[in-house]
């Protein structure tokens, strides 16, 4: 079975998509545990799944979405959500500089 | 008649009111024999004496439970229309949003947020009458089988405190064991009912995928996800199953089904039942005396005219790694939320935007929480994803199969809940994969969407510790679990009977007879 190998380079590129910071020490343990785990993920390759459709496309107990009519209701107001927040201004979220 | 329950003696603490069922509970109310304050300030006083030990809440809404309870009491002392809980108090795992009062999710990334709703279950509680009287701790964002995930602190197993109460719904089922608690709610994704539930000797219920409202639930991994019940009994999870089921326009999967009366199902026999032995979950990796007294359980409930037989989940040792695959790959969606925009915590350092998402995230979420970000945003990116996220799925289906196959011969099955016992505390932390294996046993259930209940069935003879009976059931039909859990409680009354011995209180003040 041919594993794929986690590098330390490519756990600094997952970080970076998952934006996350770690530290060096991070890298390391997270290097060697992702390493382990995905090894033992690899055991599923053992199974043949050639015929066999994934999951996704329906809720696993009932095959179909339900929708309802589009009606717009309330929803919650907006200083009570702006009130989960001290980062605000004229009842916008404030943010920090883009670029 | 109401008694004199306003009398001011008798508003005093009753030591035993806090170890009542959430059946006699509501016996007891709606007879006047005792005020729902006299029990709320027994499990107040209960949880004074044993949670700086047990650390099971991590907040007790002690105020707004007591104005509460003193609301029903007057109510009841006037004769007016009682709601069907009657002031039932019910602690919730701090993953499910409670309007008013701070909901962490185990998380430094959710300290002092303060949900603007109630989710769709806490609103089906208040609706019937019932008070919340605080929120109990987990493994950060439910990702943990130990509890020592929290962000906050490590809630301990009452019936012995160098080991886990299990997790992640840890705190809730250490709350109700430890009778600080009549009933608990909690969330299992891979047993995180189911699994605190076998270590902590109570019953643990985690229903059909889409039979609960996951509405105002923080979401961990949508595709497996489900709102349980943690109860001394059957018939209490029987009671609040009927209370918190049923479809929910605000949940997309709710499944717009019929809620059958859970409790009146439990009053049936079981003669009918064909029942199916999974043999996979017998092998190797099996504690012997955990297989000792779930084949004893199995041989009761044989005699009470089940009809068992062996069967076999052919490919059940794929469920794993497929399991966390999908959890991580959905964990590392549904966790990209927390940014620091618009709720939780914020770190800013006078840089970017992005320097803010990034610094926010790394210093609020834990190592495990990160490892399954990272694992799951890794099997997800462009490369990788039919080698892991796309075959993880396929696998899925395969194991929903299996279990579609064999329940067209059976009603249900009947397995351990876990392979083990509580283990120590530390023993497994360090290492993530062994810790995964603990819910081994839980999480194909969650894969195929299925039904499933832990209880009690006897106690391993060196350490005196609880072993779970896992209940599976077909989509929908929890009442047959409930029938068969609840044929089976009333043959096991010595089990019943045993309690925690929470002498590790003994040195304050009022300790337990």
């Amino acid at each position: 079975m041919t594993e794929k190998i986690i590098t330390k380079t490519e756990v600094e590129y997952v970080a970076k998509l998952a934006k996350l910071e770690l530290s060096e020490e991070q890298k390391e343990l997270f290097s060697k545990q992702l390493n382990d785990i995905l090894s033992f993920f690899a055991k599923l390759k053992e199974l043949d799944t050639e015929q066999i459709e994934p999951a996704f496309h329906s809720h696993i107990t009932h095959s179909t979405n339900h929708f309802h009519e589009d009606i717009p209701k309330p929803s919650l107001a907006q200083e009570v959500v702006l009130n989960l927040t001290e980062h605000k201004q004229d009842g916008y979220f404030q943010v920090p500089k883009i670029l | 008649m109401p008694t004199n329950m306003e009398n001011k003696e008798q508003k005093g603490i009753n030591m035993q009111l806090n170890k009542l069922t959430a059946i006699d509970y509501l016996e007891m109310v709606k007879n006047r024999k005792i005020s729902v304050e006299q029990v709320i300030l027994s499990l107040f006083h209960q949880i004074d004496k044993v949670d700086k030990i047990l650390k099971a809440y991590l907040k007790v809404n002690r105020d707004k439970a007591l104005l509460e309870a003193k609301k029903i009491d007057k109510k009841l002392k006037n004769n007016e229309e009682i709601s069907p809980l009657a002031g039932l108090p019910i602690a919730i795992k701090d993953i499910i949003c409670t309007e008013g009062m701070e909901t962490t999710c185990g998380s430094k990334i959710l300290r002092g947020f303060i949900p603007p709703y109630d989710a769709t279950v806490i609103k089906k509680i208040k609706e019937a009458g019932g008070i919340i009287i605080g929120k109990t701790n987990m493994d950060e964002f439910a990702m943990g089988s130990s509890n020592e995930n929290s962000a906050f602190q490590v809630t301990l197993n009452p019936w012995d405190i160098t080991r886990v109460p299990g997790g992640s719904s840890g705190g809730s089922a250490a709350a109700v064991a430890a009778d600080e608690a009549l009933v608990a709610l909690g969330t299992d994704t891979g047993g995180s009912v189911r699994l605190p539930a076998s270590f902590c000797g109570i019953i643990g219920i985690k229903p059909t995928y889409g039979r609960i409202s996951r509405y105002g639930v923080i979401s961990y991994a949508s595709s497996l996800d489900q709102v349980g019940i943690l109860s001394k009994r059957v018939k209490d999870a029987a009671l609040l199953m009927k209370i918190i089921s049923g479809y929910d326009a605000l949940d997309s999967t709710s499944a717009d089904i019929a809620v059958p009366d859970f409790l009146a199902s439990c009053q049936d026999g079981i003669e009918d039942l064909k029942i199916g032995v999974p043999q996979e979950f017998f092998q190797s990796g099996l504690d012997i005396e955990v297989k000792e007294r779930v084949l004893e359980a199995i041989d009761k409930i044989s005699k009470l005219g089940s009809q068992i037989e062996r069967t076999s989940l052919p490919n059940i040792e794929y469920a794993l790694p497929a399991y966390y695959l999908i959890a991580m790959a959905e964990a590392s969606s549904n966790l990209a939320r927390y940014d620091g925009v618009q709720y939780g915590l914020r770190i800013e350092d006078n840089g970017t935007l992005e320097d803010m998402y990034t610094k926010t995230r790394s210093t609020g979420l834990g190592a495990e929480v990160i490892r399954r970000i990272m694992l799951g945003t890794y099997a997800l990116s462009s490369g990788y994803y039919d080698d892991y996220y796309l075959k993880a799925q396929k696998v899925r289906t395969v194991i929903k199969q299996d279990f579609d196959h064999i329940f067209q011969k059976f009603d249900l099955l009947l397995c351990p809940t876990s392979p083990i016992p509580a283990f120590k505390v530390g023993e497994r932390i360090s290492d993530p994969l062994t810790m995964y294996l603990t819910d081994a046993y839980t999480l194909p259930v969650n894969l195929a969407g299925l039904p499933a209940l832990s209880m009690n069935c006897g106690f391993t003879k060196k350490d005196n510790l609880p072993i779970g009976l896992q209940i599976i059931g077909r989509y929908f039909e929890e009442d047959k679990i409930l029938r068969v859990a609840y044929n089976l409680e009333r043959q096991l009354a010595e089990i019943n009977r045993t309690k925690p011995n929470l002498s590790f209180s003994d040195s304050l003040k009022d300790g337990s007879s």
